[in-house]
């Protein structure tokens, strides 16, 4: 029961483990293991990248569209282009603060293989001509930072990070950084605040668009741990191999979590855009079924932020604009799956507390908004819900997120889907958040909240209630109860 | 009084100059305090702010906004069930309820021992092996509730010692920047083109300006 996770190394046929490949070596965390083991020889990508000018590996990042794995699946190659020319310093922010409700891929990366990142880390730096990468690992991952920070060790002692790298005229400094516990920091404006030793709240954008005002006021690019991982394979491999996986919009492949009522949860690596919901919950080397005796009744298909999906979305593909166009999103990859056992408010009621509980409280909209919902929430659960609760809850949460919200297809109800992403009047999406599985639960199974707030159980006051009240009496049995 | 050690004092200068900006250690040396004291004293962050040039309320501030920066002392285990969604589905909120019993507490409580402290977490990344649970960061996977208190009994009797240290220590492998390696770390007005770029540049620029200096084979292509 302590804790070590092995994760499913099985990979479809046909498919590289592009950053995987060494999940399941017992040494792949050091250096001696990345050199000799997995899908590339470990730094032979960027011995590749130095011979290359900045422009060059910028283009083939580009070429490659290696998609965002952070959840909003920007194209990283696109992203790096926007460091306004001529200003310096330039710095690189590794997000690996990873707090997605229904993930860890980004801890088995650090965990793992601490080399891929760090390499991965190094050609972003040379491409972009970095002063220096900060490594922001998440505060909880007490594992993860041990390894990242004997990696980095290692590679400072083999002149593979420092003062002129593998004796080129390239140097750079990377710095590993401890959070300490706040969701919000995963935005990447707050994660800079936070860097900067301050109170880890997002800030408004324009004018503080990262690239161009970032860490200490500097053009600065904040890239998701996998998005780097992916860098060393793709150097090794080429452009064309790297696109020949996953689809034209979404090539490569990527980590998904999968958790909740499955036979076999686990962390998979599959090929982005092909693989539908089915096959993962299905299919033997992934899901293996929903927990047997039971059938799905909806699942999240990326991350506590994501509205719900249900049984008629089952046959999408894992593909970021597909699943947007469906009404929700594919996030961090976190796909959480719940079975006709689960009570809706519940869980509805859990998600949002979350984000009462992560909201920065800078603003009020979220701040004030989802205390309310999860107040609301909880007061339906206990059984004082109020006939009007149901709209009070679309109410406050219209305040954070005005107009229709993104939601499923609801085809038994004549209802189609409204597309990704929500409005806000928030600075960053956290807010408007806690919205999807308010809307997800009430458009779907309002009948659930129906129930909880009509009917409730009486509970005495006396725990030796009377039993046979004198007949006169006007306190007769249910009398001052909520029959 | 709760200052750094004398050792302590130097790493935490160490950490300072790993960042361009001072402040930008405030977290790093909060760490540190914590790890020394268990938590983070009054004391401990006058000496960060005089430390990283600011005023200790602000480090204060910074501090307040985290959730692993205990401000008071709290038991030499934190132990923290996760409760968010995939560990709520197998039974994440039933196992927390078995802690409150098993140890007397509500979460935030400490018990009259000394030895542990309750917590009610958000997701600590464990998600596929839920319900989950961390005893000063350190992961307890797929627990039933006799395992939590075999768990607890073990804590107790200090047979998980070497696994789990008392709290406040997170890495204990720590980052080692040896000066003679350091590449660039100064202050960003310091700071200016990369070599590796400027050479890049240079060489483009000298290739685009040998492109003009031959005007008629570039007509011709054109």
């Amino acid at each position: 029961m302590i804790g070590t996770v092995t994760p499913a190394s099985k990979m479809a046929e046909g498919v590289p483990a592009v950053v995987s490949s060494r999940f399941g070596v017992p040494d792949g965390h050091t250096l001696a293991g990345y050199t000799s083991s997995g899908s590339y020889k470990g730094y032979e990508a960027i011995r590749q990248v130095l011979e290359m000018s900045p422009a060059q590996v910028g283009s083939v990042v580009k070429d490659a569209t290696v998609l965002g794995r952070g959840g909003a699946g920007f194209p990283a190659g696109v992203k790096w282009g926007f460091c306004p020319p001529g200003v310096w310093p330039r710095y690189i922010v590794v997000n690996g603060d990873e707090s997605e409700p229904g993930t860890y891929k980004d801890r088995l990366l650090m965990e793992r293989d601490p080399h891929q990142l760090i390499e991965g880390c190094l050609i972003a730096a040379y491409a972009i001509g970095a002063a220096q990468v900060f490594l922001y690992a998440r505060g909880e991952m007490p594992h993860a930072q041990e390894r990242l920070a004997a990696a980095l060790n290692e590679a400072y002692a083999a002149g593979l990070i420092g003062k002129n790298i593998l004796g080129t005229d390239f140097s750079v400094d990377i710095v590993l950084h401890w959070g300490a516990g706040a969701y919000i920091v995963g935005e990447e404006t707050a994660l800079i605040e936070s860097l900067e030793g301050n109170r880890g709240m997002p800030r408004l954008k324009p004018p503080f668009f990262p690239a161009a005002k970032g860490l200490y006021m500097a053009p600065t690019i904040v890239n998701n741990v996998e998005t780097l991982a992916n860098l060393p394979w793709l150097f090794n491999h080429g452009v064309e191999k790297y696109r020949s996986v996953g689809t034209e919009a979404s090539p490569g492949t990527r980590l998904i979590a999968l958790s909740g009522h499955v036979n076999n949860p686990g962390i998979f690596e599959i090929p982005q855009g092909t693989t539908t919901f089915r096959e993962l919950f299905e299919s033997e080397i992934y899901g293996n079924g929903i927990r047997t005796g039971h059938e799905l009744k909806m699942f999240i298909p990326g991350g506590a932020s994501a509205p719900w999906f249900f049984p008629e979305q089952i046959d999408l593909p894992l593909e970021g604009r597909l699943i947007g166009g469906q009404g929700s999103m594919l996030g961090s990859g976190a796909v959480v799956v719940m079975d006709e056992t689960t009570d809706a408010v519940r869980a509805a009621l859990r998600l949002v507390r979350f984000f009462a509980r992560e909201s920065c409280g800078k603003c009020t909209p979220c701040r004030e908004g989802t205390t309310w919902e999860e107040k609301i929430l909880q007061r339906i659960l206990d059984g004082h819900g109020r006939p009007s609760d149901i709209d009070l809850l679309l109410d406050v949460a219209d305040n954070i997120s005005p107009g229709p919200y993104p939601v499923a297809a609801d085809p038994g109800n004549d209802l189609e889907a409204i597309p990704f992403p929500p409005r806000q009047t928030t600075i960053c999406p956290l807010g408007p958040s806690s919205v999807a599985p308010i809307t997800s639960a009430i458009r779907r199974f309002r009948h659930e909240f129906e129930a909880k707030i009509v009917q409730r159980d009486l509970i005495s006051v006396s725990s030796e209630p009377f039993t046979d009240l004198p007949e006169q009496s006007s306190l007769a049995h249910g009398a001052v109860g909520h029959v | 009084m709760s200052r750094f050690s004398t050792a302590n004092l130097r790493l935490a200068q160490e950490i300072i100059r790993r960042y361009p900006v001072a402040k930008s250690a405030t977290i790093p040396l909060c760490h540190l305090a914590q790890e020394q004291d268990g938590y983070l004293a009054d004391d401990s962050m006058a000496q960060i702010a005089e430390l990283v040039g600011c005023s200790s309320a602000e480090v204060l501030g910074t501090a307040s906004f985290y959730e692993m920066f205990k401000m008071h002392s709290v038991g030499k285990f934190c132990l923290g069930v996760c409760t968010n969604i995939s560990c709520q589905l197998l039974g994440g909120e039933e196992l927390l309820e078995h802690a409150e019993q098993t140890l007397g507490i509500r979460p935030g409580g400490t018990t009259t021992d000394g030895l542990f402290t309750l917590e009610d977490v958000e997701c600590i990344a464990a998600c596929t092996e839920a319900p989950a649970v961390q005893v000063n960061y350190r992961y307890f996977h797929r627990l039933t509730p006799q395992d939590l208190d075999q768990l607890i009994e073990e804590l107790r009797s200090g047979a998980l010692d070497d696994v789990v240290p008392a709290h406040g220590t997170l890495g204990k492998v720590r980052q080692d920047l040896g000066e003679d390696r350091i590449a660039n770390i100064t202050p960003p007005e310091d700071q200016t083109e990369p070599v590796w770029l400027r050479r890049h540049r240079e060489l483009a620029e000298a290739a685009a300006a040998a492109d003009a200096a031959t005007p008629s084979t570039a007509g011709k292509e054109s």
